[in-house]
């Protein structure tokens, strides 16, 4: 090895180290931010010491180094004015499609390189099907996420025995690349065959399942880009690659769990409805207490301490800024108020946390299960917004659709108002039965124009 | 199975293993930009993409190699400052 490949070789180890401690650093609120920078530094280094082996090659020709550059150039630019113009609302869908065009990447990478070893071989078709299979799946995802592919889930006819001829094609094409020297015809073949699977696995998946999805995708794309540092040889891509797998693993088992859904279960997908809030018709049977928007605020304004619950309805109402104001009159009036929010609440897990930190709602406040649940029995008032079946008590008992998820002890609390446009259903398609508890009265209206509502009464009362 | 292969798949799990242990302390606040930033480190991808240019030399392969530069790219300058992004509104109580 010479000198410089030795010099090389240490950077990148030295970038790896920076990933770790960025992501070490992500710990909690305060370093995370310089976590991030951490980590971006590395990933400059890598890319600078990269550069800097293609000229000492020297290899590359000119059209392979226009290409190069006006691709990347091209992507920089694409990817920072996305990064820029997203509302935070609107992250989910993004994080998705930087999600795919990584694994589009990191499948296009085995697809250009000539194997040079059986080794070569094997990674290259696992990094062809598994990159292949999380770029349309995260597509998918993303267009579900925007509004552009229809959110509910879409079940495929006969999906079980197309499943199975994918399968037979891809393991066909891993065959004939890996025994045959099939070389880059077989690989594509493998490649059309994940696409498509790819969009099969996502189509039947409903908006609710979305976390566990994108979770379960993120850990495909470290996967394939680690195999496509096999495929290369590269030492920083298995690295990289094997700290985004775990991390996307650690997450698809904390929203899973969140859900008490085996993985498999939402994989196999058609459950339940896209949005919750999309569903207007289907009100309760039971009978629930209605109040005014003056009458709420003037029991928020009357309260020692109180709980907001927020969930995907305050994310589709953009109500963030809302919310955070009505917490802030209420503090300023001597009321505790804290968010208590649960880790599938939203399309991403921690989406909640991100669009209250966007309006400015300190991080002190925002509380998760384990923290919230002991406190809602000293909890005066239990505000809930867009959040459905993850209050619903019925989950305490055996036999219906939401039995064993952990719920938000909202029903604990001495009294409980509920912002929701009309009695539908949530996702898992049954009656919230917190709605027909004698504490809770329910405010009917779009969440912001609720908040707006209970914002102008608690300034009115508080004067 | 080579010795290089041998060292690939030590790298490999050491990696994930480490991963295991420094991202499962992460707080539910801070899942998204986890992801998100999780997100921009597999954008080293584009590393092996620089890599592979320089073995490429048909018309096809420059086109693929021009896509493959794109996403990549994409992949982590938006992943990192977006991530920034959120991170920089994750404000303490004073």
């Amino acid at each position: 090895m010479s000198a410089f490949d030795t010099i090389v070789h240490l950077i990148y180890l030295a970038c790896a180290t920076a990933f770790v401690i960025g992501l070490h650093l992500m710990n909690a609120p305060s370093t995370a931010r310089r976590g991030n920078q951490v980590s971006a530094a590395g990933m400059g280094v890598a890319i600078l010491v990269t550069l800097a082996v293609l000229i000492e090659d020297g290899r590359i020709n000119a059209y392979a180094a226009w290409a190069l550059g006006l691709g990347t150039a091209a992507g920089a630019a694409a990817g920072l004015v996305a990064a820029r113009v997203v509302r935070m609302t609107a992250m989910p869908q993004l994080v998705s499609l930087f999600n795919a065009v990584g694994g589009g990447a990191a499948a296009l990478i085995a697809l250009g390189e000539r194997p040079a070893s059986t080794q070569a071989e094997v990674t290259g078709v696992l990094d062809v099907l598994i990159g292949a299979l999380t770029f349309s799946g995260s597509l998918i995802a993303s267009g579900k996420l925007a509004g552009r592919v229809p959110g509910r889930p879409i079940v495929v006819p006969y999906g079980r025995f197309v499943w199975a001829g994918l399968a037979a094609v891809a393991a066909a094409m891993a065959v004939l690349v890996v025994g045959f020297d099939g070389g880059t015809a077989a690989l594509v073949g493998a490649a059309v065959a994940a696409l498509v699977a790819g969009v099969l696995l996502t189509l039947p998946i409903g908006g609710a399942d979305m976390p566990v999805v994108i979770s379960l995708l993120n850990a495909c794309t470290g996967t394939a880009v680690a195999m496509a540092g096999f495929v290369l040889e590269s030492t920083p891509l298995i690295i990289a690659g094997a700290l985004v797998g775990a991390a996307g693993a650690i997450l698809t088992k904390l929203m899973a769990d969140a859900m008490n859904r085996p993985i498999s279960a939402i994989i196999a997908g058609g459950y339940g409805t896209g949005d919750a809030i999309a569903v207007e018709a289907g009100a309760g049977s039971a009978a629930v207490r209605e109040i005014t928007a003056d009458d709420a605020a003037i029991q928020l304004a009357y309260a020692g301490r109180v709980v907001i619950v927020p969930g995907y309805g305050l994310a589709a109402a953009q109500a963030q800024h809302e919310v955070v104001a009505l917490a802030q009159a209420l503090t300023a009036h001597g009321v505790e108020v804290s968010y208590a929010i649960h880790p599938v609440a939203g399309r991403m897990p921690g989406h909640m946390n991100v669009l209250l930190a966007e309006a400015n709602a300190p991080y002190e406040q925002l509380q998760d299960l384990e923290e919230s649940n002991p406190a809602f029995p000293r909890t005066d008032v239990a505000l809930v917004i867009g959040a459905n079946d993850v209050t619903n008590p019925a989950a305490r008992r055996a036999g219906n659709p939401v039995s064993g998820m952990p719920i938000l002890d909202v029903d604990l609390a001495r009294s409980v108002i509920v912002i929701k446009r009309s009695l539908g259903h949530g996702y898992a398609g049954i009656d919230n039965e917190l709605y027909a508890d004698p504490r809770t009265a329910m405010l009917f209206a779009d969440a912001k124009k609720g908040l707006n509502a209970l914002l102008t009464g608690v300034s009115a009362y508080a004067k | 199975m080579s010795p290089l292969l041998l060292a690939d798949l030590t790298v490999f799990t050491l990696g994930l293993l480490v991963g295991f242990e420094v991202i499962s302390k992460v707080p539910a606040t801070l899942h998204t930009p986890l992801m998100s930033g999780a997100n921009a480190i597999h954008g080293v991808v584009l590393v092996g993409v620089m890599l592979l240019a320089a073995t490429i030399s048909t018309p096809v392969g420059y086109a693929l190699l021009a896509v493959a530069a794109f996403f990549a790219a994409m992949n982590v300058a938006g992943g990192y400052v977006v991530t920034d992004r959120m991170l920089a509104m994750f404000r303490s109580r004073s």
